[in-house]
């Protein structure tokens, strides 16, 4: 083909329209669902293809330009908790749909098959370096980790017991915020789950949280920011309002940096930012730093 | 109910620059009002208002999102939209109430909490976090009541209540009706029927469980009958006081703590 017919508008094969797609397709369910398929996967950040081996034994962090890929709850709980101590609680509880949402439950069905989760949020027990604590961790894969009546249910079951077994929690923050299609019933979920802290706070016991990319609205406005300890990841989106809906709203472009992790730590929000490769050992020191004669 | 509006026509009620603030309840509710300010760490924020007040001869605080009526004074009030020193300065009154043993009255009326740079330098999540921790274990009684726009967590900030109570016209939601529309259907202008879906209006609220009582309004609350209606939620009030006499703190506590577990 002549050099200058190459940069010309053409029209595509029947068989090139369905190969682009495909590809469009694939590409979709990777961005939405951030699936690790075959062998790669792409860094969102440098856009070089990394293998899928070196991700995982580099903490789910770009081994190229150093960006952090969000972990998914189950393996988040593989890389903190040791080996084979996670018990999960409150498996497959399902909402009242309290709005009955139309689409709702259908949407739900499909979020539980691609993500293989069955919500926003994984709780339990399990040990860190031998000490014993209740853990949850959100995820943004399931519905962007918004939270409904199931998430603040089991976020409110799982520090019941911990004041009850009178162990540590360690949360795993990851969300968009408020589940929509639950309108009022999401919102007092807020109350709900702070209120349970509160309980676990008189008792005299220890509630780390540790802030993933993103946490905003409605998780960060309640349980997130209430940890005796306040963790966060390089990096992360923390923050109330979304940034986008701030500019919206003023009508200017955000700074750079503005509401990530070092910003909050900047402005005494969080205790500590921590890299992954260092959060077990740093939560295993607070816990024993926390711990004295009942 | 007294009338039949729509859930659209009650948020466009709700939102009328006629409706009733805070500071007018407060006044024709209360013998006596004293305000006091400050967040004692970083300013006064006038869209929040509170201070010291009596009711049928007794001591109680009473706070409230207070919104302006002209531009010039919802500019001062910044449209009711409380900063991050708004939520703390209301704690500090909390906090003040129950030391000297006053009952808490919250009356709840705002689009929402700020929206801006500055509310996030300041952390407003954790301004609302810090207020639904502490107001959940409270030693004294509160009562909230939502006067215009409940507005998501900025409303809920000061809605962690013993009992809460929504005006008829009054609503209460996760999010603004255009806010929902736009997130859900990606379409802002759909929100009149956003509002019907999201269960906003006082009386969804009463059967969902969120609110216990709805102040009706035989026409929708404006000065020309403000009086009447301050007359009927004084008395209510005073009943809600004499309940809560009869129990101890730490009853006070766990009658709160299972009115949010329910949900």
């Amino acid at each position: 083909m002549p050099l200058k017919e190459m940069f010309k508008k053409r029209t595509l094969t029947p068989q090139e329209k369905k190969q682009a797609e495909r590809i469009r397709k694939a590409k979709d369910t990777l961005l939405e669902y951030q699936v690790p398929e075959g062998l790669f996967q792409k860094c969102s950040s440098c856009g070089k293809p990394v293998y899928n081996e070196d991700i995982i034994e580099n903490y789910y962090i770009c081994p190229y330009c150093g960006s952090y890929f969000r972990v998914r709850p189950r393996n988040r709980i593989a890389m903190v908790l040791d080996k084979g101590t996670f018990q999960e609680w409150d498996e497959r509880m399902e909402t009242s749909d309290p709005l009955n949402f139309p689409g709702y439950k259908k949407k739900l069905e499909r979020q539980k098959s691609v993500t293989n989760m069955d919500e926003a949020v994984i709780t339990g027990k399990g040990e860190i370096g031998g000490k014993e604590v209740v853990i949850a961790v959100m995820g943004a894969d399931f519905m962007m980790g918004s939270m409904g009546e199931v998430v603040g249910e089991k976020i409110t079951r799982a520090v019941e017991r911990a004041t009850e077994m009178r162990l540590p929690v360690i949360i795993f923050t990851c969300s968009g915020g408020a589940r929509m299609q639950e309108g009022i019933i999401s919102l007092m979920q807020m109350a709900k789950t702070s209120a349970a802290l509160r309980k676990h706070d008189e008792a005299g016991l220890l509630y780390i949280t540790v802030l993933t990319d993103p946490t905003t609205g409605g998780v960060t406005a309640s349980f997130a920011m209430l940890g005796d300890v306040i963790l966060a990841e390089p990096g992360a989106l923390v923050g109330f309002a979304g940034p986008r809906v701030i500019e919206q709203t003023i009508g200017q472009k955000l700074p750079e940096g503005f509401q990530r992790s070092e910003f909050l730590l900047e402005h005494g929000f969080v205790d500590k930012i921590v890299e992954r490769k260092n959060l077990r050992k740093v939560l295993n020191t607070i816990i024993r730093s926390c711990e004295y004669e009942q | 109910m007294s009338s039949n509006f729509t859930p659209w026509e009650r948020v466009e009620i709700s939102r009328s620059p006629e409706r009733p603030t805070s500071l007018d309840y407060i006044s024709t509710i209360f013998d006596r009002y004293m305000s006091l300010h400050g967040d004692r760490l970083y300013g006064d924020d006038k869209a929040v208002v509170g201070g010291l007040a009596s009711i049928g001869g007794r001591a109680v605080t009473v706070i409230g999102q207070q919104k302006g009526r002209s531009t010039k004074e919802n500019i001062m009030r910044n449209f009711g939209m409380p900063l991050p020193e708004g939520y703390r300065k209301s704690l500090r009154l909390m906090r003040q109430a129950e030391k000297f043993h006053r009952p808490i009255i919250l009356f709840v009326d705002t689009p929402g909490a700020f929206c801006g740079i500055e509310a996030e330098e300041r952390e407003v999540g954790e301004a609302i976090a810090r207020n639904l921790f502490e107001m959940s274990n409270m030693k004294v009684p509160i009562l909230s009541i939502m006067i215009g726009e409940g507005g998501s967590g900025g409303a809920i900030a000061m809605a962690v209540g013993n009992e809460v109570w929504s005006m008829e016209n009054a609503t209460y939601s996760v999010l603004s009706p255009e806010g929902f529309a736009a997130i859900l259907w990606k379409d802002g202008n759909r929100a009149s029927e956003a509002a019907k879906v999201m269960k906003i209006t006082a009386q969804d609220l009463k059967e969902l469980g969120v609110v216990e009582e709805v102040i009706e309004e035989q026409e929708p609350a404006c000065i020309d009958n403000i009086l009447e209606i301050s007359e009927k939620m004084k008395g209510m009030i005073c009943d809600f006081l004499e309940r809560y006499d009869k129990m101890t703190p730490e009853q006070i506590v766990n009658q709160r703590y299972e009115r949010f577990r329910k949900f």
